[in-house]
Protein backbone atom coordinates (compact mmCIF):
# COMPACT_ATOMS: atom_id res chain seq x y z
CA UNK A 1 0.00 0.00 0.00
CA UNK A 2 1.26 3.36 -0.89
CA UNK A 3 1.97 5.76 1.87
CA UNK A 4 -0.83 7.96 0.64
CA UNK A 5 -3.45 5.20 0.93
CA UNK A 6 -2.14 4.13 4.28
CA UNK A 7 -2.50 7.63 5.60
CA UNK A 8 -6.01 7.77 4.16
CA UNK A 9 -7.26 4.84 6.16
CA UNK A 10 -6.59 6.67 9.39
CA UNK A 11 -8.83 9.49 10.56
CA UNK A 12 -11.02 9.80 7.51
CA UNK A 13 -12.29 13.34 7.12
CA UNK A 14 -15.57 13.46 5.34
CA UNK A 15 -17.35 16.10 3.36
CA UNK A 16 -21.09 15.89 3.21
CA UNK A 17 -22.91 16.69 0.03
CA UNK A 18 -26.65 16.70 -0.21
CA UNK A 19 -27.86 16.57 -3.77
CA UNK A 20 -31.58 16.82 -3.39
CA UNK A 21 -32.32 14.52 -0.53
CA UNK A 22 -35.16 14.38 1.89
CA UNK A 23 -32.83 15.35 4.72
CA UNK A 24 -33.09 12.19 6.70
CA UNK A 25 -29.86 10.70 5.46
CA UNK A 26 -28.21 14.04 6.22
CA UNK A 27 -29.56 14.09 9.73
CA UNK A 28 -28.40 10.57 10.35
CA UNK A 29 -24.93 11.62 9.22
CA UNK A 30 -24.92 14.47 11.72
CA UNK A 31 -26.28 12.03 14.26
CA UNK A 32 -23.08 10.05 13.87
CA UNK A 33 -21.19 12.96 15.41
CA UNK A 34 -23.42 13.25 18.47
CA UNK A 35 -22.83 11.44 21.76
CA UNK A 36 -24.58 8.14 21.11
CA UNK A 37 -22.50 7.20 18.07
CA UNK A 38 -19.67 9.68 18.28
CA UNK A 39 -17.52 8.71 15.32
CA UNK A 40 -15.04 11.41 16.20
CA UNK A 41 -13.44 8.94 18.53
CA UNK A 42 -12.25 7.14 15.39
CA UNK A 43 -10.95 10.39 13.99
CA UNK A 44 -13.84 10.68 11.53
CA UNK A 45 -15.06 14.22 11.35
CA UNK A 46 -17.11 16.40 9.06
CA UNK A 47 -15.14 19.14 7.35
CA UNK A 48 -16.49 22.33 5.87
CA UNK A 49 -14.42 22.39 2.73
CA UNK A 50 -13.99 19.74 0.08
CA UNK A 51 -10.27 20.59 -0.09
CA UNK A 52 -9.72 19.02 3.31
CA UNK A 53 -11.73 15.89 2.66
CA UNK A 54 -10.69 12.25 2.27
CA UNK A 55 -14.17 11.03 1.44
CA UNK A 56 -17.37 12.54 0.10
CA UNK A 57 -20.67 11.36 1.48
CA UNK A 58 -23.30 11.82 -1.20
CA UNK A 59 -26.94 11.73 -0.26
CA UNK A 60 -30.03 12.29 -2.31
CA UNK A 61 -31.22 11.80 -5.85
CA UNK A 62 -29.25 14.17 -8.06
CA UNK A 63 -31.41 16.84 -9.58
CA UNK A 64 -30.80 19.05 -12.58
CA UNK A 65 -29.67 21.99 -10.49
CA UNK A 66 -27.18 20.07 -8.36
CA UNK A 67 -25.56 17.88 -11.07
CA UNK A 68 -23.16 20.57 -12.41
CA UNK A 69 -22.31 21.61 -8.84
CA UNK A 70 -21.54 18.07 -7.77
CA UNK A 71 -19.14 17.65 -10.69
CA UNK A 72 -17.53 20.95 -9.79
CA UNK A 73 -17.10 19.99 -6.15
CA UNK A 74 -15.67 16.57 -6.98
CA UNK A 75 -13.15 18.16 -9.35
CA UNK A 76 -11.89 20.34 -6.52
CA UNK A 77 -11.34 17.39 -4.20
CA UNK A 78 -7.76 16.29 -3.58
CA UNK A 79 -7.34 12.78 -5.04
CA UNK A 80 -7.54 10.00 -3.98
CA UNK A 81 -10.94 10.83 -2.60
CA UNK A 82 -13.55 8.21 -1.87
CA UNK A 83 -17.16 8.62 -2.77
CA UNK A 84 -19.68 6.97 -0.51
CA UNK A 85 -23.29 6.92 -1.62
CA UNK A 86 -25.63 7.00 1.33
CA UNK A 87 -29.24 6.01 1.15
CA UNK A 88 -31.54 4.46 -1.40
CA UNK A 89 -31.69 7.77 -3.29
CA UNK A 90 -27.95 8.03 -3.85
CA UNK A 91 -27.51 4.29 -4.49
CA UNK A 92 -30.09 4.02 -7.21
CA UNK A 93 -32.46 6.98 -7.02
CA UNK A 94 -34.96 5.12 -4.85
CA UNK A 95 -38.48 6.38 -5.13
CA UNK A 96 -37.39 9.27 -7.36
CA UNK A 97 -36.28 7.07 -10.26
CA UNK A 98 -38.11 8.21 -13.40
CA UNK A 99 -38.81 11.61 -11.92
CA UNK A 100 -38.64 14.44 -14.46
CA UNK A 101 -36.10 16.45 -12.41
CA UNK A 102 -33.90 13.55 -11.29
CA UNK A 103 -32.37 12.23 -14.53
CA UNK A 104 -29.27 10.28 -13.42
CA UNK A 105 -28.08 8.18 -10.51
CA UNK A 106 -24.98 9.32 -8.62
CA UNK A 107 -22.76 6.53 -9.94
CA UNK A 108 -23.22 7.67 -13.53
CA UNK A 109 -21.51 10.94 -12.57
CA UNK A 110 -19.03 10.12 -9.81
CA UNK A 111 -16.97 6.95 -9.23
CA UNK A 112 -18.72 5.50 -6.18
CA UNK A 113 -16.57 3.36 -3.82
CA UNK A 114 -19.18 2.24 -1.33
CA UNK A 115 -22.94 2.02 -1.31
CA UNK A 116 -24.95 2.16 1.89
CA UNK A 117 -28.55 1.20 1.17
CA UNK A 118 -31.43 2.02 3.45
CA UNK A 119 -33.94 4.80 3.69
CA UNK A 120 -32.30 6.22 5.72
CA UNK A 121 -29.53 3.75 6.60
CA UNK A 122 -29.06 3.32 10.33
CA UNK A 123 -26.01 5.07 11.77
CA UNK A 124 -24.62 1.64 12.66
CA UNK A 125 -24.83 0.70 8.99
CA UNK A 126 -22.85 3.79 8.05
CA UNK A 127 -20.13 2.98 10.57
CA UNK A 128 -20.00 -0.61 9.30
CA UNK A 129 -19.64 0.65 5.74
CA UNK A 130 -16.70 2.88 6.60
CA UNK A 131 -15.03 0.00 8.44
CA UNK A 132 -15.50 -2.21 5.38
CA UNK A 133 -14.09 0.46 3.11
CA UNK A 134 -11.01 0.76 5.31
CA UNK A 135 -10.59 -3.02 5.40
CA UNK A 136 -10.84 -3.19 1.64
CA UNK A 137 -8.17 -0.54 1.29
CA UNK A 138 -5.89 -2.24 3.77
CA UNK A 139 -6.51 -5.60 2.09
CA UNK A 140 -5.17 -4.14 -1.13
CA UNK A 141 -1.65 -4.35 0.22
CA UNK B 1 -23.89 53.46 -0.61
CA UNK B 2 -21.50 50.57 -0.43
CA UNK B 3 -23.14 47.25 -1.18
CA UNK B 4 -21.36 44.05 -0.37
CA UNK B 5 -22.92 40.68 -0.96
CA UNK B 6 -22.30 37.72 1.29
CA UNK B 7 -23.23 34.45 -0.40
CA UNK B 8 -24.29 31.66 1.92
CA UNK B 9 -24.48 28.22 0.30
CA UNK B 10 -25.51 26.18 -1.66
CA UNK B 11 -23.07 23.80 0.00
CA UNK B 12 -22.11 25.10 3.35
CA UNK B 13 -21.09 23.07 6.34
CA UNK B 14 -23.94 23.90 8.59
CA UNK B 15 -27.17 23.24 6.95
CA UNK B 16 -27.62 19.76 5.79
CA UNK B 17 -29.49 20.79 2.71
CA UNK B 18 -28.49 22.92 -0.26
CA UNK B 19 -30.02 26.38 -0.73
CA UNK B 20 -28.64 29.80 -1.38
CA UNK B 21 -28.86 33.17 0.36
CA UNK B 22 -27.27 36.36 -0.87
CA UNK B 23 -26.88 38.90 1.91
CA UNK B 24 -26.32 42.47 0.74
CA UNK B 25 -24.35 44.26 3.41
CA UNK B 26 -23.19 47.76 4.16
CA UNK B 27 -20.35 47.43 6.67
CA UNK B 28 -21.85 45.33 9.44
CA UNK B 29 -25.50 45.93 8.53
CA UNK B 30 -27.54 43.69 6.33
CA UNK B 31 -29.39 45.84 3.80
CA UNK B 32 -31.05 43.25 1.62
CA UNK B 33 -31.32 39.53 1.13
CA UNK B 34 -31.98 37.35 -1.89
CA UNK B 35 -33.12 33.83 -1.40
CA UNK B 36 -32.62 31.25 -4.10
CA UNK B 37 -34.10 27.83 -3.67
CA UNK B 38 -34.61 24.81 -5.85
CA UNK B 39 -31.55 22.73 -5.04
CA UNK B 40 -33.77 20.13 -3.56
CA UNK B 41 -36.46 20.08 -6.17
CA UNK B 42 -37.38 16.54 -7.05
CA UNK B 43 -40.68 17.10 -8.84
CA UNK B 44 -42.61 15.23 -6.21
CA UNK B 45 -45.99 16.56 -7.24
CA UNK B 46 -45.37 15.30 -10.75
CA UNK B 47 -44.07 11.89 -9.63
CA UNK B 48 -47.15 11.63 -7.46
CA UNK B 49 -49.32 11.63 -10.56
CA UNK B 50 -47.68 8.39 -11.68
CA UNK B 51 -48.06 6.48 -8.43
CA UNK B 52 -51.07 4.77 -6.94
CA UNK B 53 -52.81 6.40 -3.99
CA UNK B 54 -51.26 3.96 -1.58
CA UNK B 55 -47.75 4.49 -2.96
CA UNK B 56 -48.08 8.27 -2.71
CA UNK B 57 -48.11 7.93 1.07
CA UNK B 58 -44.52 6.69 0.89
CA UNK B 59 -43.58 9.33 -1.65
CA UNK B 60 -44.88 12.28 0.37
CA UNK B 61 -43.11 10.90 3.41
CA UNK B 62 -39.89 11.49 1.47
CA UNK B 63 -40.58 15.16 0.82
CA UNK B 64 -38.85 15.88 4.07
CA UNK B 65 -37.07 13.66 6.52
CA UNK B 66 -37.68 15.77 9.60
CA UNK B 67 -41.37 16.21 8.91
CA UNK B 68 -41.68 12.70 7.66
CA UNK B 69 -45.03 12.34 9.36
CA UNK B 70 -46.48 15.72 8.55
CA UNK B 71 -46.81 15.14 4.85
CA UNK B 72 -48.43 11.71 5.06
CA UNK B 73 -50.62 13.12 7.82
CA UNK B 74 -51.92 15.92 5.63
CA UNK B 75 -52.10 13.61 2.62
CA UNK B 76 -54.16 10.95 4.36
CA UNK B 77 -56.39 13.71 5.75
CA UNK B 78 -56.92 14.86 2.16
CA UNK B 79 -57.80 11.38 0.95
CA UNK B 80 -60.15 10.81 3.87
CA UNK B 81 -61.76 14.14 3.01
CA UNK B 82 -62.08 13.18 -0.66
CA UNK B 83 -63.72 9.88 0.20
CA UNK B 84 -65.79 11.30 3.02
CA UNK B 85 -64.97 8.37 5.27
CA UNK B 86 -64.75 8.05 9.03
CA UNK B 87 -61.37 6.69 10.05
CA UNK B 88 -61.48 4.18 12.94
CA UNK B 89 -60.81 5.85 16.25
CA UNK B 90 -57.80 3.78 17.16
CA UNK B 91 -56.11 4.90 13.95
CA UNK B 92 -56.78 8.54 14.85
CA UNK B 93 -55.01 8.09 18.15
CA UNK B 94 -52.09 6.31 16.51
CA UNK B 95 -51.74 9.17 14.03
CA UNK B 96 -51.78 11.72 16.84
CA UNK B 97 -49.13 9.88 18.83
CA UNK B 98 -46.79 9.62 15.85
CA UNK B 99 -47.38 13.26 14.91
CA UNK B 100 -46.47 14.48 18.40
CA UNK B 101 -43.44 12.21 18.78
CA UNK B 102 -42.19 13.76 15.60
CA UNK B 103 -42.69 17.26 16.97
CA UNK B 104 -40.50 16.40 19.95
CA UNK B 105 -37.65 15.08 17.85
CA UNK B 106 -37.91 17.94 15.39
CA UNK B 107 -37.88 20.69 18.03
CA UNK B 108 -34.92 19.07 19.78
CA UNK B 109 -33.12 18.93 16.48
CA UNK B 110 -33.73 22.65 15.95
CA UNK B 111 -32.64 23.49 19.48
CA UNK B 112 -29.39 21.66 18.88
CA UNK B 113 -28.70 23.43 15.60
CA UNK B 114 -29.58 26.82 17.09
CA UNK B 115 -27.10 26.11 19.90
CA UNK B 116 -24.47 25.28 17.33
CA UNK B 117 -25.06 28.52 15.40
CA UNK B 118 -24.63 30.48 18.59
CA UNK B 119 -21.40 28.71 19.39
CA UNK B 120 -22.80 26.51 22.12
CA UNK B 121 -21.83 23.12 20.79
CA UNK B 122 -22.65 21.58 24.14
CA UNK B 123 -26.29 22.47 23.60
CA UNK B 124 -26.11 20.79 20.21
CA UNK B 125 -24.67 17.57 21.61
CA UNK B 126 -27.08 17.44 24.54
CA UNK B 127 -30.16 18.19 22.49
CA UNK B 128 -29.30 15.53 19.95
CA UNK B 129 -28.47 13.10 22.66
CA UNK B 130 -31.93 13.45 24.18
CA UNK B 131 -33.43 13.13 20.76
CA UNK B 132 -32.18 9.55 20.60
CA UNK B 133 -34.73 8.11 23.08
CA UNK B 134 -37.49 9.49 20.86
CA UNK B 135 -35.96 7.77 17.85
CA UNK B 136 -35.76 4.57 19.92
CA UNK B 137 -39.49 4.80 20.50
CA UNK B 138 -40.01 5.14 16.78
CA UNK B 139 -37.78 2.19 16.14
CA UNK B 140 -39.75 0.08 18.56
CA UNK B 141 -43.07 1.14 17.08
CA UNK B 142 -42.33 1.14 13.38
CA UNK B 143 -39.00 -0.62 12.85
CA UNK B 144 -37.27 2.46 11.46
CA UNK B 145 -35.69 5.46 13.18
CA UNK B 146 -37.01 7.88 10.61
CA UNK B 147 -39.57 7.42 7.87
CA UNK B 148 -41.96 5.48 10.00
CA UNK B 149 -44.50 4.63 7.29
CA UNK B 150 -47.29 4.50 9.85
CA UNK B 151 -49.91 6.22 7.72
CA UNK B 152 -52.20 4.92 5.11
CA UNK B 153 -55.32 6.32 3.51
CA UNK B 154 -58.22 5.26 5.68
CA UNK B 155 -56.24 4.42 8.81
CA UNK B 156 -52.86 3.42 10.14
CA UNK B 157 -50.50 0.90 8.60
CA UNK B 158 -49.33 -0.73 11.82
CA UNK B 159 -50.86 -1.20 15.20
CA UNK B 160 -49.24 -0.15 18.46
CA UNK B 161 -48.44 -2.92 20.88
CA UNK B 162 -49.99 -2.33 24.32
CA UNK B 163 -47.06 -4.10 25.90
CA UNK B 164 -44.80 -1.23 24.82
CA UNK B 165 -46.89 1.50 26.46
CA UNK B 166 -45.30 1.44 29.91
CA UNK B 167 -41.87 1.66 28.38
CA UNK B 168 -42.89 4.49 26.05
CA UNK B 169 -44.40 6.41 28.96
CA UNK B 170 -41.34 5.91 31.09
CA UNK B 171 -39.02 7.08 28.31
CA UNK B 172 -41.10 10.18 27.66
CA UNK B 173 -41.32 11.06 31.34
CA UNK B 174 -37.58 10.71 31.67
CA UNK B 175 -37.25 13.46 29.04
CA UNK B 176 -39.10 16.06 31.12
CA UNK B 177 -36.14 16.86 33.43
CA UNK B 178 -34.02 17.28 30.30
CA UNK B 179 -36.51 19.76 28.88
CA UNK B 180 -36.34 21.63 32.21
CA UNK B 181 -32.62 21.82 31.76
CA UNK B 182 -32.97 23.30 28.26
CA UNK B 183 -35.59 25.71 29.49
CA UNK B 184 -33.23 26.87 32.22
CA UNK B 185 -30.35 27.09 29.77
CA UNK B 186 -32.24 29.33 27.36
CA UNK B 187 -34.32 31.46 29.70
CA UNK B 188 -31.79 32.07 32.47
CA UNK B 189 -28.56 32.28 30.54
CA UNK B 190 -27.62 35.97 30.09
CA UNK B 191 -25.46 35.26 27.05
CA UNK B 192 -28.14 33.41 25.13
CA UNK B 193 -30.60 36.12 26.06
CA UNK B 194 -28.25 38.84 24.86
CA UNK B 195 -27.74 37.01 21.58
CA UNK B 196 -31.39 36.32 20.88
CA UNK B 197 -33.57 38.90 22.59
CA UNK B 198 -34.69 41.69 20.31
CA UNK B 199 -32.90 40.03 17.40
CA UNK B 200 -34.75 39.36 14.16
CA UNK B 201 -38.06 40.69 15.39
CA UNK B 202 -41.20 39.93 13.42
CA UNK B 203 -44.15 42.01 14.54
CA UNK B 204 -47.69 40.73 14.45
CA UNK B 205 -48.26 42.82 11.32
CA UNK B 206 -45.19 41.27 9.60
CA UNK B 207 -46.46 37.82 10.38
CA UNK B 208 -49.75 38.81 8.86
CA UNK B 209 -48.11 40.34 5.78
CA UNK B 210 -45.87 37.36 5.10
CA UNK B 211 -48.52 34.81 6.06
CA UNK B 212 -46.14 33.01 8.42
CA UNK B 213 -47.29 29.86 10.11
CA UNK B 214 -46.38 27.63 13.01
CA UNK B 215 -44.00 28.58 15.82
CA UNK B 216 -42.80 31.58 13.77
CA UNK B 217 -46.30 33.06 13.93
CA UNK B 218 -47.02 31.93 17.46
CA UNK B 219 -43.85 33.62 18.73
CA UNK B 220 -45.29 36.94 17.53
CA UNK B 221 -48.49 36.54 19.47
CA UNK B 222 -50.64 34.86 16.84
CA UNK B 223 -52.87 32.23 18.33
CA UNK B 224 -52.86 29.95 15.36
CA UNK B 225 -52.66 26.21 15.34
CA UNK B 226 -54.47 23.90 12.95
CA UNK B 227 -54.71 21.30 15.68
CA UNK B 228 -56.98 23.69 17.62
CA UNK B 229 -58.56 25.73 14.84
CA UNK B 230 -59.69 22.82 12.72
CA UNK B 231 -59.29 19.73 14.87
CA UNK B 232 -58.52 16.47 13.17
CA UNK B 233 -57.24 13.07 14.36
CA UNK B 234 -57.51 12.92 18.15
CA UNK B 235 -56.47 16.52 18.94
CA UNK B 236 -59.95 17.49 20.12
CA UNK B 237 -60.13 14.52 22.44
CA UNK B 238 -57.18 15.49 24.61
CA UNK B 239 -56.41 18.51 26.80
CA UNK B 240 -53.61 20.78 25.66
CA UNK B 241 -52.93 24.42 25.02
CA UNK B 242 -51.52 26.48 22.19
CA UNK B 243 -48.22 28.10 23.22
CA UNK B 244 -47.72 31.71 22.23
CA UNK B 245 -45.18 34.42 23.03
CA UNK B 246 -45.29 38.14 22.36
CA UNK B 247 -41.68 39.05 21.51
CA UNK B 248 -41.46 37.88 17.88
CA UNK B 249 -37.66 37.66 18.26
CA UNK B 250 -35.38 34.64 18.12
CA UNK B 251 -35.71 34.23 21.89
CA UNK B 252 -39.50 34.01 21.69
CA UNK B 253 -39.28 31.43 18.93
CA UNK B 254 -36.96 29.30 21.04
CA UNK B 255 -39.25 29.58 24.07
CA UNK B 256 -42.31 28.60 22.02
CA UNK B 257 -40.55 25.50 20.77
CA UNK B 258 -39.28 24.48 24.20
CA UNK B 259 -42.70 24.88 25.80
CA UNK B 260 -44.27 22.92 22.98
CA UNK B 261 -42.07 19.97 23.91
CA UNK B 262 -43.96 19.72 27.20
CA UNK B 263 -47.33 19.93 25.45
CA UNK B 264 -46.38 17.18 23.05
CA UNK B 265 -45.38 14.84 25.85
CA UNK B 266 -48.62 15.73 27.56
CA UNK B 267 -50.67 14.89 24.44
CA UNK B 268 -48.91 11.57 23.89
CA UNK B 269 -49.35 10.47 27.50
CA UNK B 270 -53.07 11.25 27.35
CA UNK B 271 -53.44 9.44 24.03
CA UNK B 272 -51.70 6.36 25.39
CA UNK B 273 -54.19 6.29 28.27
CA UNK B 274 -57.27 6.91 26.17
CA UNK B 275 -56.56 4.88 23.05
CA UNK B 276 -59.55 2.61 22.33
CA UNK B 277 -59.35 -0.93 21.04
CA UNK B 278 -60.62 -1.78 17.61
CA UNK B 279 -59.67 -1.91 13.95
CA UNK B 280 -56.94 0.36 12.67
CA UNK B 281 -58.03 0.87 9.11
CA UNK B 282 -60.85 0.55 6.67
CA UNK B 283 -60.62 -0.96 3.29
CA UNK B 284 -60.91 1.51 0.45
CA UNK B 285 -62.31 -0.15 -2.64
CA UNK B 286 -62.40 2.55 -5.26
CA UNK B 287 -61.67 6.23 -5.57
CA UNK B 288 -64.47 8.44 -6.77
CA UNK B 289 -63.73 11.52 -8.86
CA UNK B 290 -63.51 14.63 -6.73
CA UNK B 291 -61.30 16.87 -4.65
CA UNK B 292 -59.98 16.68 -1.13
CA UNK B 293 -57.90 18.87 1.13
CA UNK B 294 -55.96 17.91 4.20
CA UNK B 295 -54.09 19.97 6.79
CA UNK B 296 -51.73 19.17 9.61
CA UNK B 297 -49.79 21.32 12.05
CA UNK B 298 -46.24 20.19 11.33
CA UNK B 299 -43.44 21.14 13.72
CA UNK B 300 -42.76 24.14 11.46
CA UNK B 301 -46.32 25.15 10.75
CA UNK B 302 -49.28 24.23 8.65
CA UNK B 303 -48.85 21.69 5.87
CA UNK B 304 -51.53 21.64 3.25
CA UNK B 305 -52.24 18.95 0.67
CA UNK B 306 -54.75 19.10 -2.14
CA UNK B 307 -55.72 16.06 -4.13
CA UNK B 308 -57.79 15.93 -7.27
CA UNK B 309 -59.03 12.58 -8.40
CA UNK B 310 -60.50 11.68 -11.77
CA UNK B 311 -61.63 8.28 -10.58
CA UNK B 312 -58.39 6.65 -11.72
CA UNK B 313 -55.69 4.88 -9.81
CA UNK B 314 -53.43 7.86 -9.19
CA UNK B 315 -54.03 11.50 -8.32
CA UNK B 316 -54.84 13.72 -11.29
CA UNK B 317 -53.31 16.67 -9.44
CA UNK B 318 -51.50 16.78 -6.14
CA UNK B 319 -50.52 20.12 -4.62
CA UNK B 320 -48.37 20.47 -1.52
CA UNK B 321 -47.85 23.65 0.46
CA UNK B 322 -45.05 23.32 3.01
CA UNK B 323 -44.69 25.68 5.97
CA UNK B 324 -41.01 26.61 5.47
CA UNK B 325 -41.78 27.98 2.06
CA UNK B 326 -43.85 30.79 3.50
CA UNK B 327 -41.73 31.23 6.61
CA UNK B 328 -38.50 31.65 4.67
CA UNK B 329 -39.83 34.72 2.92
CA UNK B 330 -40.20 36.41 6.30
CA UNK B 331 -36.39 36.36 6.59
CA UNK B 332 -36.47 39.35 4.30
CA UNK B 333 -38.13 41.29 7.08
CA UNK B 334 -36.28 39.76 10.01
CA UNK B 335 -32.72 39.99 8.72
CA UNK B 336 -32.67 43.45 7.13
CA UNK B 337 -31.16 46.02 9.49
CA UNK B 338 -29.47 43.42 11.67
CA UNK B 339 -25.74 42.76 11.84
CA UNK B 340 -24.02 40.01 9.85
CA UNK B 341 -23.08 38.05 12.96
CA UNK B 342 -26.74 37.77 13.89
CA UNK B 343 -27.83 36.70 10.41
CA UNK B 344 -27.18 32.98 10.83
CA UNK B 345 -29.28 32.62 13.93
CA UNK B 346 -32.10 34.70 12.48
CA UNK B 347 -32.16 32.65 9.31
CA UNK B 348 -32.19 29.52 11.43
CA UNK B 349 -34.89 30.79 13.76
CA UNK B 350 -37.78 29.93 11.48
CA UNK B 351 -36.43 26.38 11.49
CA UNK B 352 -36.19 26.34 7.74
CA UNK B 353 -36.49 22.98 6.15
CA UNK B 354 -35.03 23.29 2.70
CA UNK B 355 -36.01 19.91 1.42
CA UNK B 356 -39.03 21.88 1.10
CA UNK B 357 -36.68 24.81 0.18
CA UNK B 358 -30.58 25.40 1.46
CA UNK B 359 -27.39 27.72 0.60
CA UNK B 360 -25.76 31.21 1.59
CA UNK B 361 -22.84 33.95 0.73
CA UNK B 362 -21.98 37.67 1.60
CA UNK B 363 -21.09 39.84 -1.46
CA UNK B 364 -19.59 43.34 -1.59
CA UNK B 365 -22.38 45.61 -2.80
CA UNK B 366 -19.96 47.69 -4.89
CA UNK B 367 -17.54 45.17 -6.30
CA UNK B 368 -19.83 42.16 -6.25
CA UNK B 369 -16.97 40.16 -4.75
CA UNK B 370 -17.54 37.44 -2.20
CA UNK B 371 -16.43 38.51 1.25
CA UNK B 372 -17.63 35.78 3.55
CA UNK B 373 -18.99 32.31 3.08
CA UNK B 374 -21.21 30.23 5.30
CA UNK B 375 -18.38 29.01 7.44
CA UNK B 376 -17.13 32.54 8.14
CA UNK B 377 -20.63 33.56 9.14
CA UNK B 378 -20.94 30.85 11.69
CA UNK B 379 -17.49 31.76 12.97
CA UNK B 380 -18.57 35.41 13.28
CA UNK B 381 -21.66 34.36 15.16
CA UNK B 382 -19.68 32.13 17.47
CA UNK B 383 -17.10 34.86 18.11
CA UNK B 384 -19.82 37.24 19.12
CA UNK B 385 -21.10 34.78 21.70
CA UNK B 386 -17.58 34.30 22.95
CA UNK B 387 -17.20 38.08 23.46
CA UNK B 388 -20.48 38.28 25.33
CA UNK B 389 -19.50 35.33 27.41
CA UNK B 390 -16.34 37.09 28.51
CA UNK B 391 -18.33 40.23 29.21
CA UNK B 392 -20.73 38.36 31.48
CA UNK B 393 -17.86 36.42 32.87
CA UNK B 394 -19.47 33.04 32.19
S1 LIG C 1 -32.61 7.48 0.87
FE1 LIG C 1 -34.53 7.90 1.94
S2 LIG C 1 -33.90 8.99 3.78
FE2 LIG C 1 -32.20 9.11 2.35
S3 LIG C 1 -32.48 11.03 1.23
FE3 LIG C 1 -33.47 9.39 0.04
S4 LIG C 1 -35.57 9.41 0.69
FE4 LIG C 1 -34.42 10.50 2.21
Amino acid sequence: MSLKLKALTKSIWVYHMSTGSCNNCDIEILDLLTPRFDVERFGITLVGSIRHADAILVTGALNLKTIPRIKNIYDQAPKPCFVIAIGACACGQGIFAKGPNTPEPVDSILPVDAYIPGCPPKPEAMIAAIVKLIEKLRGKK
Amino acid sequence: MADKIIPIGPYHPLQEEPEFFRLHVDGEKVVDIDIEIGYNHRAIEKISESKSYDQVTFLVERICGICSTSHPFAYTNAIDDLLGIEVPERALYIRTIIGELERIHSHLLWLGLAGHFLGYNTVWMWAWRYREPVLDIFERISGNRNHYAMFKPGGARRDLDEADFPWIKKTLKSLIPKFDMFKGAVIDDPVIRARTEGVGVLTKQDVYDYACVGPTARASGFVMDVRKDDPYAAYDKVEWKVITQQGGDVFAKAVVRILELYESVNIILQCLDKIPKGPIDINIKDMPAGEGIGRHEAPRGEVFHYIMSDGGNSPARHKVRAPSFVNIASNKKAVIGETISDATIILAAVDPCYCCTERMAVVDHKTGKKVFDGQDLVRLSQEKTEKLRRKYNR
